[in-house]
């Protein structure tokens, strides 16, 4: 029985080392392991053997079986790696070919870059304040200082729908109706669409989007301001950019000021796009007047507060490079796609 | 305003500070400078230098050989020109010299003989004969026989020099002068500051003796002053007054004009001169004009006046347009031999109007409108006489008019330093904020703790103009910068979160978003296909458009993006979808109320193939993830915008929505689109009243469901809204959801029939469902189906 037994190990081993498939492997299996196997025949023939020769038979039959077992999964394991080799191989694609996807439309670049300055302020405690495109010349004109014939209204080109109703020519419009609605403490900015008479060219639409900002409270001072707009630009434009704050002039500010930002071609050495100067004239702001704080209701004895514009396209433009405004209105898909 | 550099020291002292650093430093007190000017900048080596002889050319019958004395050598020179002689001054541009446009000059060699530079003409120097001041004769410029030989040309037509360019805010008006710059530079420099006093002698006579001056208005003329000047000798200004003109960007014309231009600079006062021989009846008269009275100003054109505008006029007639330009019957001529000259002030309010309504600004209204200050006019007006003095063109008569109203005493402001230093942030000492506005010439009065701005600073108004004052002389820089105190939460409305959800939605979707013009052309409605008495034809509009085609606020954003949606496509853009969230404008019945501004979403596409389903399916997206519920869509067959077949109305809670569809190939081809396209107009405003955003979440099935199918025959005009209908009233609670799967026509179906096919599922939450059960439901809607749509059911 031994010898028996050693035969079907070499068998095994033999008709083993030759097996192609799994499915030889399989048959090899049945054969000799199998319920009726070779293996399970012989160990059948065990009732003929003395008790004595019986567990030694036993457990030498084990070991063949679990060997034998052991041999085939090993096999089997061998074999399934080289199919799946076999496989893999036959899979492979050019994984440079372009991928698929559900198309996914774009945000306009004024969106984009709008979205960027609201996320700013929000983070700053601004809310977003919106107001009508048809406004009242009050709104937009008287109530901001700026009275009939003051000569900032031929400047501010103005499309008139009646004497006393015409299109915002800027959001700070927004500004009074917010002030006239709630108490300070006021944080607000407010984004919109603003009109003026200005022929179409490069640089110039007759619509055009502006960034009013207005922070009405208590103790707020003119070093508020330039902190605000400071943190502001520096998340903007990135921490290297260096501010100034200049001078200016406008009816509904006191004092006013123009922010320039040091010139992002150059860094402020000077060259041609900043014409030499080495900074780049950005936004308006100042200290609200007090004849606009009190025209609105609100005491300037006791409230102060800053106000500040800027223009999305301008920045839109400088962002992405782009030198025509026109380009924006037109839509054209080769450009909406670039953003 | 251009001033150039050196004007400065007559007032003040900036020595030694380059252009560059002047302009950093007064920008940043508020004189913002444009930019630096440097007219002399592309000449070089060009001198003044005698002609010592001239001999003819060997070779040549038309060229001379000169020899020319530069001050430090002798030169050999030769010319063509046929004006020079032996003696002459002339320019040299000497070898390797420089002229403006980009000419370079060397040593070289004239039919064989050697020639070391050129003289030059004024063209070849860049002047013209204005300039100079008077027409030089043709060819080489002869300099006047006292010239100094071997200067450089720069410094002897003054070209070598800085002219700072500023812009002048409106506030300022005080600014739009030399003197008033020149304030400002020795206030930021910390130089002193001083202003002579014009003085001169008067010779007899007296002006009274002549003229008689009327002010009808003393409220649009608060002020008329005249002088006058006898024996005028009309002629060239001298080189000095004509350089500082040029450099202002002023035209010498002769020296009385001259005399008048250069006090408007200096003291930034305009004034005239008038000829006593053209004013009739020795009469001045400030006066409105006659409604449609002509006058012909200087600039030689016929002018029509309403009586809102002021005049100077004499007994006849009108000799100027008050504040804005003179008349040209009385302007100064070569043989005039009496001055009149006015200088006046003029209210700012009717000066602007009158420049506007003439179409006409000029240096002077453009100073008047921003208003001057009522003391600078005697000044002024002694600067001129100073001046004709000092040119030697006249003599100045006796006597002064001056007809002035009241002068209203400057207003005295409370000066708060606490205040303003907690209104700034600073923290700047009493002591220096009084010093800044004393060398602003403010009174300051540190007992009464009062501050009194100057006459000439109509924009000092109250405590924050005065802060403002101390901020720009202290420095924006120097201001520290801090953040706001207090806690704030920025957040978004309703509103806006819902928009940006919707582009969101919409940006998934596959559709890029657009920005268009909110006004457009009246026309649009046309190409729309609107009946003539549609409502969207009423629309607010613009009284002073720029064009026909921006002239109305549009009532539908359906033709901004059909427009869009052409452009790309005749543009060779294959396909396109689009989107643009903006508001229309919708007039009130009272014209005196703002329209209302409702935002719509709008959507248009075209290419690929691409049907109606396809922009239903984003509608419904759109409606679905925006928590919009109870959406239905009818048909519409009268839009005359749109496909008559192929396009619904969209109902939310039984009110409409928006519309979606196929655009009617008319309006496409109004549009000049030649494909197909689709596009929905969604009322975003109304919307906003659905959104319920209130979801409660349902347990996951724990039973299976049952899944049915049918298939039916039926008339093909049936709507599947239709058939839906039936099969969701009949079904009853078990109904989980009802799929349409198939729709067919044709072949083996009957005409006027379709073939629609469903997947019908049902669920119990509570228990497995039975055959028996869902048989029972199933006949149901068979029957139904049957009964009211009178469908047959398909094996």
């Amino acid at each position: 029985m031994k010898r028996q037994l050693q035969e079907i190990k070499e068998a095994v081993e033999k008709v083993l080392s030759g097996a192609a498939d799994l499915e030889a492997l399989e048959n090899i299996r049945v054969e000799y392991l199998g319920k009726k196997g070779k293996l399970t025949a012989v160990l059948k023939g065990m009732g003929k053997l003395s008790s004595e020769e019986r567990p030694v038979i036993g457990a030498m039959a084990n070991d063949i079986r679990s060997f034998l077992e052991k041999e085939i999964d090993e096999k089997k394991a061998e074999i399934s790696k080289k199919l799946q080799d076999i496989k893999l191989k036959s899979e492979v694609i050019d994984v440079t070919m372009p991928g698929k996807a559900q198309a996914m439309g774009k945000y306009h670049p004024l969106s984009q870059v709008m979205n960027e300055i609201k996320d700013i302020f929000i983070g700053m405690g601004f809310e977003i304040a919106e107001g009508p495109d048809v406004e009242y010349d009050y709104y937009n004109f008287e109530a901001l200082n700026i009275p009939k014939n003051h000569p900032a209204r031929d400047t501010q080109d103005t499309f008139y729908i009646k004497e006393n109703i015409l299109l915002r020519t800027q959001t700070s419009s927004i500004q009074v109706r917010v002030m006239e609605k709630q108490k300070p403490p006021i944080r607000i900015i407010a984004p919109g669409r603003v009109y003026r008479s200005d022929a179409v060219d490069a640089t110039h639409s007759p619509v055009f989007h502006q960034i009013e900002g207005l922070v009405v409270d208590k103790g707020v001072t003119m070093a508020d301001l330039k902190g605000t707009l400071e943190t502001f630009i520096k998340e903007l434009y990135g921490s290297e950019t260096k501010v100034r704050f200049r001078p200016h002039h406008f009816p509904f500010t006191e004092p006013s000021a123009e922010l320039d930002i040091s010139c992002f071609v150059c860094g402020g050495e000077g060259c041609r796009v900043c014409k030499g100067e080495g900074w780049i004239e950005l936004l308006g702001c100042g200290m609200v007047h007090p004849k606009v704080l009190s025209n609105c209701g609100i005491d300037p004895e006791i409230y102060s507060g800053f106000a500040f514009g800027l223009g999305l396209e301008r920045v839109a433009m400088r962002r992405y490079d782009i030198d025509d405004m026109r380009l924006f209105f037109e839509n054209d898909l080769r450009f909406l796609n670039q953003f | 305003m251009k001033v150039p550099m050196s004007w400065f020291s007559d007032y003040t002292d900036i020595s030694g500070i380059t252009a560059k650093e002047y302009a950093h430093a007064v920008t940043m007190t508020g004189s913002k400078v444009e930019n630096i000017q440097n007219p002399g900048s592309d000449i070089e080596n060009v001198v003044t230098a005698k002609i010592l002889s001239i001999k003819p050319h060997e070779n040549s019958d038309h060229l001379v050989v000169c020899q020319v004395d530069t001050g430090d050598e002798t030169v050999q020179i030769v010319t063509g020109a046929p004006n020079v002689k032996e003696g002459q001054i002339v320019p040299v541009a000497k070898h390797r010299s420089k002229l403006p446009g980009g000419v370079t000059i060397k040593k070289g060699s004239l039919r064989g003989v050697e020639s070391c530079g050129m003289m030059c003409s004024h063209e070849e120097l860049g002047l013209t004969a204005a300039d100079l001041g008077y027409e030089p004769e043709y060819g080489i410029l002869i300099l006047p026989q006292d010239t100094p030989v071997g200067m450089d040309i720069r410094d002897y037509f003054g070209l070598n020099e800085d002219i700072i360019e500023y812009e002048i805010t409106s506030n300022r008006p005080d600014c739009f002068s030399v003197i008033g710059l020149a304030r400002e530079t020795a206030v930021t420099f910390n130089k002193p500051f001083k202003v002579k006093k014009p003085t001169f002698t008067e010779k007899g006579d007296n002006i009274e003796n002549y003229i008689s001056v009327e002010v009808r208005d003393d409220e649009k003329c608060p002020r008329y002053t005249a002088k006058m000047i006898k024996n005028v000798k009309i002629g060239p200004s001298p080189k000095w007054l004509v350089q500082r003109l040029r450099a202002c960007g002023v035209r010498s014309i002769n020296n009385i004009v001259d005399i008048t231009n250069y006090v408007l600079l200096e003291y930034g006062q305009p004034m005239h001169a008038f000829d006593l021989r053209d004013i009739a009846g020795g009469k001045i008269i400030v006066r409105p004009a006659a409604e449609g009275e002509i006058i012909k100003t200087l600039d030689g054109i016929d002018r029509k006046l309403t009586s809102e505008t002021l005049v100077i006029s004499d007994a006849e007639k009108a000799v100027a347009v008050a504040g804005v330009m003179g008349g040209f019957n009385s302007e100064v001529k070569p043989d005039t031999q009496t001055v009149i000259f006015e200088c006046a002030t003029f209210d700012a309010v009717s000066v602007r109007l009158a420049a506007q309504r003439i179409g006409l600004r000029t240096e002077a209204s453009s100073r008047y409108e921003k208003g001057l200050d009522i003391n600078n006019v005697i000044p002024a007006i002694e600067r001129a006489c100073e001046l004709v003095e000092l040119l030697d063109c006249g003599e100045v008569a006796g006597g002064f008019t001056d007809i002035c109203a009241e002068i209203k005493p400057p207003k005295n402001h409370d000066f708060r330093p606490d205040k303003i230093n907690a209104f700034l942030g600073t923290d700047i000492t009493t002591d220096e904020m009084s010093d800044i506005l004393t060398r602003l010439e403010f009174k300051v009065d540190t007992e009464k703790m009062t501050v009194t701005a100057p006459t000439f600073r109509p924009d000092i108004e109250s405590e924050a103009d005065i802060a403002e004052e101390i901020a720009r002389i202290y420095g924006y820089d120097n201001i520290p910068t801090t953040n706001v105190s207090g806690a704030a939460r920025g957040k978004k409305t309703f509103v806006q979160l819902s928009r940006d959800k919707a582009m969101n939605i919409l940006t998934s979707c596959g559709l890029n978003e657009i920005y268009t013009y909110t006004f457009t052309s009246p026309s649009v409605f046309d190409k729309l296909r609107l009946a003539p008495d549609s409502p969207f034809r009423k629309c607010v509009q613009i009284t002073n458009p720029l064009g026909e085609d921006t002239s109305v606020m549009r009532t539908t954003a359906l033709s901004g993006m059909l427009e869009i949606l052409s452009h790309n496509y005749n543009h060779r853009n294959e396909k396109a979808g689009l989107f643009e969230i903006n508001k229309i404008y919708i007039p009130k019945a009272d014209k005196n109320e703002l329209p209302s501004e409702p935002e719509m979403i709008s959507i248009g596409m075209y290419g690929g193939k691409i049907d109606f389903y396809d922009i239903k399916g984003i509608c419904e997206k759109l409606f679905d993830n925006l928590c919009i519920e109870n959406v239905k869509y009818k048909a519409v067959k009268n839009n005359p915008s749109f496909h008559p077949g192929r396009t619904a109305q969209i109902v939310i809670n039984g009110n409409i929505a928006g519309i979606v569809g196929e655009v009617h190939p008319d309006t496409l081809s109004n549009f000049e689109i030649g494909v197909p396209c689709y596009a929905a107009e969604l009322n975003f405003t109304e919307m906003l009243k659905f959104i319920n955003p209130e979801r409660k979440y349902k347990g996951l099935p724990k039973f299976p469901a049952v899944t049915r199918d049918i298939a039916m025959l039926i008339d093909e005009k049936v709507l599947v809204a239709d058939i839906e209908e039936v099969i969701t009233s009949s079904a009853g609670k078990l109904l989980t959801d009802i799929k349409l799967f198939d729709i067919y026509k044709g072949k083996q179906i009957p005409d006027g029939k379709k073939s629609v096919a469903y997947s019908i599922v049902f669920r119990a939450s509570d228990r497995t469902l039975t055959d028996e059960e869902i048989n029972k439901i199933f006949d149901k809607i068979i029957n139904n189906l049957e009964d009211k749509l009178n469908a047959e059911l398909r094996a």
